[in-house]
Order: structure tokens, then C-alpha cells, then sequence
């Protein structure tokens, strides 16, 4: 381990200049916290709420369709409805199968670094914005338990990788429509658009970033792994806003597949 | 020509509060030319730092209507109408008026493991253009510190800077670990002395940047992903120790004499 060059010594204190005040800001620096917090917490409503529902998750071969919900996929419960499950059964889980999957999307999207920035801010106040004070007197940030665990990022990376194969292969399956045969429906577009958001949202993650390629110090010594820091490298910018369209995305399927389960709306076949 | 109020905070380490000047303001003219004017005008005694008025110094840093910028750079005709209010970086204790003591960062400074290179091979040092190019961004940075001033975890907390370097010196671990020629590690460092753990992401530091330097993306983040992977990665930690044991069987095996 390298160790200190200098051990020159920071001098603590010393009265600082401007007014005593949590900010001099004059814009509308709270707008965006307040967007934050109300997105956040209709998704945490509706997403939980969709989770202990355990219906109208599955649209199936009485309908023409092969169509699943990504809250519900994969399906693993004992309690899946006929048609739903993707082979593995865990007979043990006999509520809600959302249950069981949610927490690694979850897990994800709470340890995601462009989510950790948005949370901080609206939720914790760890600042509200720049140059705002902070809403706390102590700050130990990300080096003790709980925070300490937004460290195993990428681990739920991984998962969201499995996860995204599962949901694609649902987009696939979607394809068909059982006693009609291939076609395109609304809800296959749907599905497709879905994985395909969620993919781009895994595929600019900063983990995703440093374990192609990031992480080495030489990119002329790993030109394969430069290859591919270099494409993930232009989606990252815009990890922000697929982090937003994709959590947005997977909530709209959800209402979607729900309402043509339910029979409120018809999926309708466009070729 | 158009009036405009700016209210500058004077004062020192006994104390101080926000004066209001009436001004004229011309077209073109930045905050700097306004502080100018009131020096010649009004207030000779008006302290603040500056020196190239060109954004490429880093010396004239101040807080803008709150927000930290450099005050050549803020042009006073894209600021809303009102008052601008002037005031000094609050991370850094006062000097004079708009003259801080920014002497925590260069202590800072000199704490960070310098380049250790390997020895010399026959024919000298060869870097190559896409590695050279990776840590061009962080060599941008003109050490305005307004990336230290934004950043919570010392602005708000002074005990903090006891063990925490904050943004402007992430991005200079950064590229010395990303140096392709660089054989000091210093993830330990960074993770049990510098205080990289503290930083919650917020991204204030890139917002503040005059240079635009994507600090968090570019420089804190890939640090926090090798602090990862050199203490929170169980997999990570298993293949190196196989790696180890497989070098340490290879130079054995090529020790041993033949049969």
C-alpha cells in the first residue's frame, strides 16, 4: 500500500466567511428533490402494491397470448398461474412470486450510483442540492453499515444481468400468440421496448463500466476490453435518463399487461 | 446602460456582513468586472483574489447568488434581475472579504503518493495515445477548488477535513492509478486515509467544474469500483489469491531442477 507523500498537517477550524444561512441560493433549487421524492415514492407505491396483488400478472393461451408482467417474471412460486412459470418451481413460496424477485431490481436500482446521487439529495437531505446545508450534523457517508453495503453494486449488476435475459426471453415469447401463431401485438412492443430499456440501463452502469474494461491501467496492453469500456463508455452519459425512462417503463408494463389480464383493455394484434 | 445592485460580503475572521453597491452594468461584462469597478469606485479596500480573468487560474472562486463559480466566468447579463450577492467559498476559513484560506487543500497536495514508475527499460518510457488520452481530462483541472468548496462533506462537517481529500485530489488518485506506468498502490490509501468512503455521489463537484470535468463519472466512481474490487469483491479477492498461488507454483516449478 502506498502511504502518504507529505504527512503535512490540515488545520482544523478557523471562522469561516458569509452569513450563518443554509444557502444563498436563489433559484429553485428544490424543484428538483421534490420531482425525486414524488416519482420515487408512486413507483415504491404502485411496485408494492403490484407485488402483493399476485394476479392479473399473466396473460395466456385462453386469450391468444403470451404476455407476463416484469414484476412477476421469472415466475418461480407454487402459487404461478398456469402458463406463467418458466420451469423451476420453489414449492415453498406460496405467496406472491413478485416477492420473491423483486429485491435484486431493487437491490439494483437502490445501489446504482445515479440513484444513490438522487435519493441522497431528495430523500436524506445529504445535501438537498449543491450548496445547500446538509439535513444532518454527523455524516460518516458510505463508510459503516448500512451505506457500506451500496458496495456490492455489482453483484446485484449481476443479477439484473440474469434477470434482463429472462425478460428478453419473455419479449420472444411474446411473439407468439398460442392457436393464431407469430405475430405482433401492442403488448409484444411493449415487452420488447421494455428489455431493451433495461438492458441499455444495465449496459451503462458504472459497474458495468469498470468491470469491461475500466479497471485496467493499460487500454494498449487490453485492446478488446478498451473496445468495449469505449461503447459503454458513450452509453454512461446517459445512464441518468434510463435510469428514469427504464423504472418508468417497467411500471407502465405492469399496468399494461394488468389491465389486458383483467380484461379492461384489449391487446391488439397490429401484424 | 442599465443599473444593477451587487451585495458583497466584507468582513474577516472577527466578522462581517453583506454590503450593497449600486452599479452600472455594460453588455458583455462578467461579476469580476463588477468587483473591479467597485474597488476603483466605492471600496479600494474590497479584497479578492484573481489574476488571468480568462477562467484558466482558478483564483478568482467565489459563491454567485449561492452557487459556486469562478466570477470571470459568470457573465452578470445570464443572472436573473435582482440583487447579485457576492460571498466567499464557505468551505475555507475566512481571510478578507472575498479571500479565502485554501491552505487545506495543499496539504492535501503534498500527501499524494507521487508516480512511481518501473525502472527505465532499453529505449526509454512508450506511452500510448489512448492512455495518454484517459487521464487528459483530470489534467484539465486549474485548482479553483470550487469542487471542494460545493462538496457537503467538509463544507458542512469541518471534522471531516482531517481525513478526507475531497473531489479535486480524487481526480489526481485517479489518473495516477489509471497511469499505465504507475506501479504505487494506493486503494488502501484512498479507502482508509483519504476518506473516498465519505463521498456520497452527489455529483456537485462535476456540476461546479468551470473545466466541465466529469469528476464523479470519470475519476470518483472508477476509484470506488478499485476500492471494490480491492476489499469488497469476494470473487475478485478469490482470483487473485489463485493467480498468486499459480505464479508462485510456476516460479517454484521453474526452480526446481529437472529430472
Amino acid at each position: 500500500m502506498a502511504t502518504v507523500e507529505h504527512s503535512s498537517k490540515v488545520v482544523l477550524g478557523g471562522r469561516r466567511g458569509g452569513p450563518d444561512v443554509a444557502t444563498l441560493r436563489q433559484d429553485r433549487w428544490w424543484v428538483q428533490p421534490v420531482v425525486t421524492v414524488s416519482i420515487l415514492t408512486s413507483f415504491i407505491i404502485y411496485s408494492t402494491w403490484a407485488a402483493f396483488q399476485n394476479k392479473n400478472y399473466y396473460v395466456g393461451a385462453s386469450a391468444h397470448r403470451d404476455l407476463i408482467s416484469p414484476f412477476y417474471s421469472p415466475c418461480l412460486a407454487n402459487s404461478c398461474e398456469p402458463g406463467a412459470s418458466h420451469g423451476l418451481i420453489l414449492h415453498f413460496w406460496t405467496i406472491s412470486p413478485a416477492l420473491l424477485i423483486l429485491l435484486f431490481p431493487l437491490g439494483f436500482r437502490m445501489t446504482c450510483y445515479y440513484y444513490r446521487r438522487s435519493y441522497y439529495r431528495a430523500f436524506w437531505w445529504s445535501p438537498p442540492a449543491c450548496a445547500v446545508a446538509d439535513g444532518h450534523k454527523e455524516y460518516s457517508g458510505e463508510t459503516r453499515f448500512p451505506l457500506i453495503i451500496q458496495n456490492a453494486h455489482r453483484y446485484f449488476f449481476y443479477f439484473g444481468l440474469v434477470l434482463n435475459v429472462i425478460l428478453t426471453y419473455d419479449a420472444i415469447l411474446a411473439f407468439n400468440q398460442p392457436g393464431i401463431g407469430l405475430g405482433v401485438t401492442v403488448g409484444t412492443l411493449v415487452l420488447v421496448v421494455n428489455a431493451a430499456l433495461l438492458w441499455l440501463y444495465s449496459l451503462s452502469c458504472h459497474a458495468c463500466r469498470h468491470i469491461v474494461g475500466g479497471q485496467v491501467k493499460s487500454f494498449k496492453k487490453h485492446p478488446v476490453r478498451y473496445a468495449f469500456w469505449t461503447v459503454v463508455s458513450k452509453l454512461n452519459p446517459k445512464h441518468m435518463n434510463l435510469a428514469w425512462t427504464s423504472l418508468i417503463f417497467v411500471a407502465l408494463t405492469d399496468v399494461y399487461v394488468r389491465l389486458v389480464a383483467s380484461g379492461a383493455l384489449t391487446d391488439y394484434r397490429l401484424f | 446602460m442599465a443599473n444593477v445592485t451587487v451585495r458583497v460580503w466584507r468582513g474577516d475572521a472577527s466578522g462581517g456582513d453583506f454590503e450593497a453597491y449600486a452599479l452600472e452594468k455594460n453588455e458583455g461584462e462578467v461579476v469580476l468586472d463588477l468587483i473591479h469597478r467597485i474597488q476603483a469606485t466605492e471600496a479600494g479596500d474590497l479584497a479578492c483574489r484573481w489574476n488571468c480573468k480568462a477562467g484558466k487560474c482558478g483564483s478568482c472562486s467565489a459563491e454567485i447568488n449561492g452557487k459556486p463559480s469562478l466570477m470571470c466566468m459568470t457573465r452578470v447579463d445570464e443572472l436573473p434581475e435582482g440583487p447579485i450577492t457576492v460571498a466567499p467559498m464557505r468551505t475555507f476559513p475566512i481571510i478578507r472579504d472575498l479571500v479565502t484560506d485554501v491552505s487545506f487543500n495543499f496539504a492535501m497536495a503534498a500527501k499524494v503518493p507521487a508516480l512511481l514508475p518501473p525502472p527505465m527499460p532499453e529505449g526509454g518510457y512508450v506511452m500510448y495515445q489512448e492512455d495518454v488520452q484517459r487521464g487528459q481530462e483530470f489534467r484539465k483541472c486549474i485548482e479553483c477548488f470550487l469542487c471542494q468548496d460545493v462538496c457537503h462533506v467538509i463544507r458542512d462537517h469541518e471534522d471531516n477535513k482531517a481525513h478526507y481529500a475531497g473531489p479535486r485530489f480524487f481526480i489526481r488518485y485517479a489518473e495516477l492509478e489509471m497511469h499505465p506506468l504507475d506501479t504505487n498502490d494506493r486503494r488502501d490509501l484512498v479507502r482508509e486515509e483519504m476518506g473516498l468512503g465519505y463521498c456520497n455521489i452527489t455529483k456537485c463537484c462535476t456540476e461546479v467544474c468551470p473545466e466541465h470535468i466529469k469528476i464523479t463519472d470519470n475519476a470518483i466512481i472508477p476509484l470506488k469500483e478499485r476500492v471494490v474490487d480491492a476489499h469488497y469483491d469476494p470473487i475478485a479477492w478469490l482470483g487473485r489469491k489463485i493467480r498468486r498461488r499459480t505464479k508462485r507454483s510456476a516460479d517454484e516449478a521453474a526452480v526446481q531442477p529437472a529430472p
